[in-house]
């Protein structure tokens, strides 16, 4: 096994998915078949390769620290599913 | 301080750099603007949306990272920090993890009671800062995400602080630093400047680390030093009584003065970092660093080391006056045109920075320009005016703008140096107050004061107090 029920309820948890032990059973089975397929790439001799983050060859992308306009309060929050007119409404978060 | 035990800190500190734009799009950073105004699909995490890396970010990373004597990274990468909170859009920070742009830095550090010392400086990076969360009484908590995405640069400290003090010096130094780079504002109240304290104890001699607290909500120096002290207690207490020092976030209370536990955040430390695809590595050359290298200002360590060792300053005043950038430019400016630099010194951190205080104004928008300043010590330096007098005319020059030439002339404040007109004056006093002059005579000396200051008064203070108090030993002998 590649991975355990236990990890995928704990990354389940993790990414706040509430998922039926039916589901688990079945999550745990597929995600070991996935990883089980992507470990075929250990099979490669990467001897002396440098480790890297990006397949792109490429670097520095920047820009200038000039300011551009924002898109306004109502289209920022034209999807939002409740506003006070102004901020972003949530189910109350208590610390 | 309990003597069985040693206590351990090291600090993160988040420094909001002062760019014009956010860390990754082009929105404005301004602070205190209508909720959500600053936003566009990057800082707001619209799927599909691109950020791109502001270059004076780097800069400014670059910048604080040689100013704390660190090494620039060649090659660097940002990393998504992922956890779920409302204020945190993407679901994800971007942030560094591996490959950090700067590693290795260090500072030196004095208290009173330890003495000198260096502390480490593991890294710094950069990341961007979340939104806002704002809670109210209802059933709901408000966003706004004007904050998202500002630039951030995390500078976290090796465990080498021993106690509240040797952090607080610690924390002074690199706010100082900061301020003189110009990549922070430094205000700690609206939270430019951040602390998160990592405390633990140990018995001495114990090699291990104690278990740590993670003090948060820490936004003024004094704060941060109340909030170690309670917390090193508090942790000693639990030892004593037979407990453990659970590894847990902890929040200050100012009211109370005391740290309490955030509960339910224990799985939140599983971050899951992994490179962000989204950003390509960046590459730092050479030329790149010795070119900012070589635009750094002098740091306060050395002008605190300069002023004693080349102008003569004592440490005390050294340090009072490259505390901070602005004064110390003012400073230099000032003796550039007056070559006492004591005096110059005595002038900077008292009359000057009396009306500074009073008036709330910043040294940089200063009525009297070291020019004018100057022009006042040049006349104390040749005998024109009295130092007294001095005062009177840096306040005129503070209202009129005039050079001190100017004010001297038209109000008349000429210093009286003509030995007859003084001795007129004093043997107008000596008439008038013959039985003190006799008492004098006999050995009261601490009338000599009161001489000096009836001709003064008499002169307006015009008269040359030197003058006054030879004349004065003569009309004795005589």
């Amino acid at each position: 096994m590649k991975i355990s029920r236990a990890e995928v309820e704990h990354v389940a948890r993790l990414a706040r998915l509430a998922l039926q032990p039916e589901e688990l059973d079945a999550m745990t089975g597929q995600m070991d078949a996935i990883l089980g397929y992507v470990d075929k790439l250990n099979e490669l001799d990467t001897e002396g390769i440098e480790p890297t983050a990006h397949a792109v060859p490429m670097e520095n992308a920047f820009r200038e620290d000039a300011v551009k306009p924002s898109i306004g309060v109502e289209r920022a929050q034209q999807n939002a599913p409740e506003t006070d007119g102004s901020c972003f409404k949530v189910p109350k978060v208590i610390e | 301080m309990d003597s069985r035990y040693e206590v351990v800190i090291g600090l993160e500190v988040h420094v909001q750099l002062t760019t014009k734009t956010k860390i990754f799009c082009g929105c404005s950073k301004d602070f205190g603007q209508e909720p959500n105004s600053q936003t566009c699909p990057v800082c707001l995490g619209l799927p599909g949306a691109l950020p791109v890396l502001n270059k004076q970010v780097v800069e400014y990373a670059i910048k604080t990272g040689l100013a704390t004597n660190h090494q620039i990274a060649p090659r660097s990468i940002f990393a998504r920090k992922n956890y779920f909170y409302p204020d945190l859009p993407k679901g994800y920070q971007i942030s560094q993890f591996e490959l950090p742009i700067c590693e290795h830095g260090w500072l030196n550090i004095e208290t009173e009671e330890l003495g000198k010392k260096k502390v480490g400086i593991t890294r710094i990076h950069m990341e961007e800062d979340a939104g806002k969360l704002i809670h109210s009484d209802g059933n709901s908590s408000a966003v706004d995400l004007n904050r998202a995405c500002t630039p951030l640069l995390e500078v976290v400290s090796e465990p080498d602080m021993r106690s509240a003090d040797e952090a607080i010096a610690y924390l002074k130094q690199l706010h100082q630093i900061v301020m003189y780079l110009g990549v922070c504002d430094g205000n700690l109240e609206e939270g430019s400047f951040r602390c998160d304290a990592n405390v633990s104890v140990r018995l001495w001699g114990q090699k291990e680390l104690g278990t740590r607290a993670e003090l948060k909500n820490l936004n003024s120096f004094r704060f941060i030093k109340q909030a170690i002290e309670y917390e090193v207690e508090r942790q000693i207490d639990v030892i004593d009584d037979g407990g453990k020092v659970v590894q847990e976030t902890r929040l200050f209370d100012a009211d109370a003065g005391t740290t309490r536990s955030m509960r339910g955040k224990e799985e939140a430390h599983d971050y899951r970092y992994f490179p962000d695809p989204d950003l390509v590595p960046l590459v730092v050359d050479h030329a790149w660093v010795e070119r900012v290298r070589a635009e750094l200002p002098e740091l306060p360590e050395a002008k605190l080391q300069r002023y004693q060792d080349e102008l003569g300053l004592t440490e005390y005043d050294a340090g009072v006056i490259s505390s901070e950038r602005a004064v110390a430019e003012y400073f230099e400016a000032l003796v550039g045109l007056h070559n006492n630099a004591k005096i110059c010194a005595n002038w900077v951190m008292g009359e000057l920075s009396r009306a500074l205080n009073e008036n709330d104004i910043a040294i940089a928008d200063c009525p009297v320009t070291p020019d004018l300043l100057a022009g006042i010590l040049n006349r104390i330096a040749d005998n024109t005016i009295s130092g007294k007098i001095a005062k009177k005319v840096f306040e005129e020059i503070w209202q009129s703008g005039k050079t001190a030439d100017q004010v001297i002339e038209e109000k008349g404040l000429k210093q009286v140096t003509d030995t007859g007109a003084i001795e007129a004056i004093l043997d107008e006093i000596i008439a008038a107050n013959q039985s003190q002059f006799e008492e004098l005579k006999g050995g009261k000396e601490k009338l000599m004061g009161f001489f000096v200051g009836q001709v003064m008064k008499a002169s307006k203070g015009k008269a040359n107090p030197g003058m006054v108090n030879q004349l004065m030993q003569k009309k004795l002998k005589g």
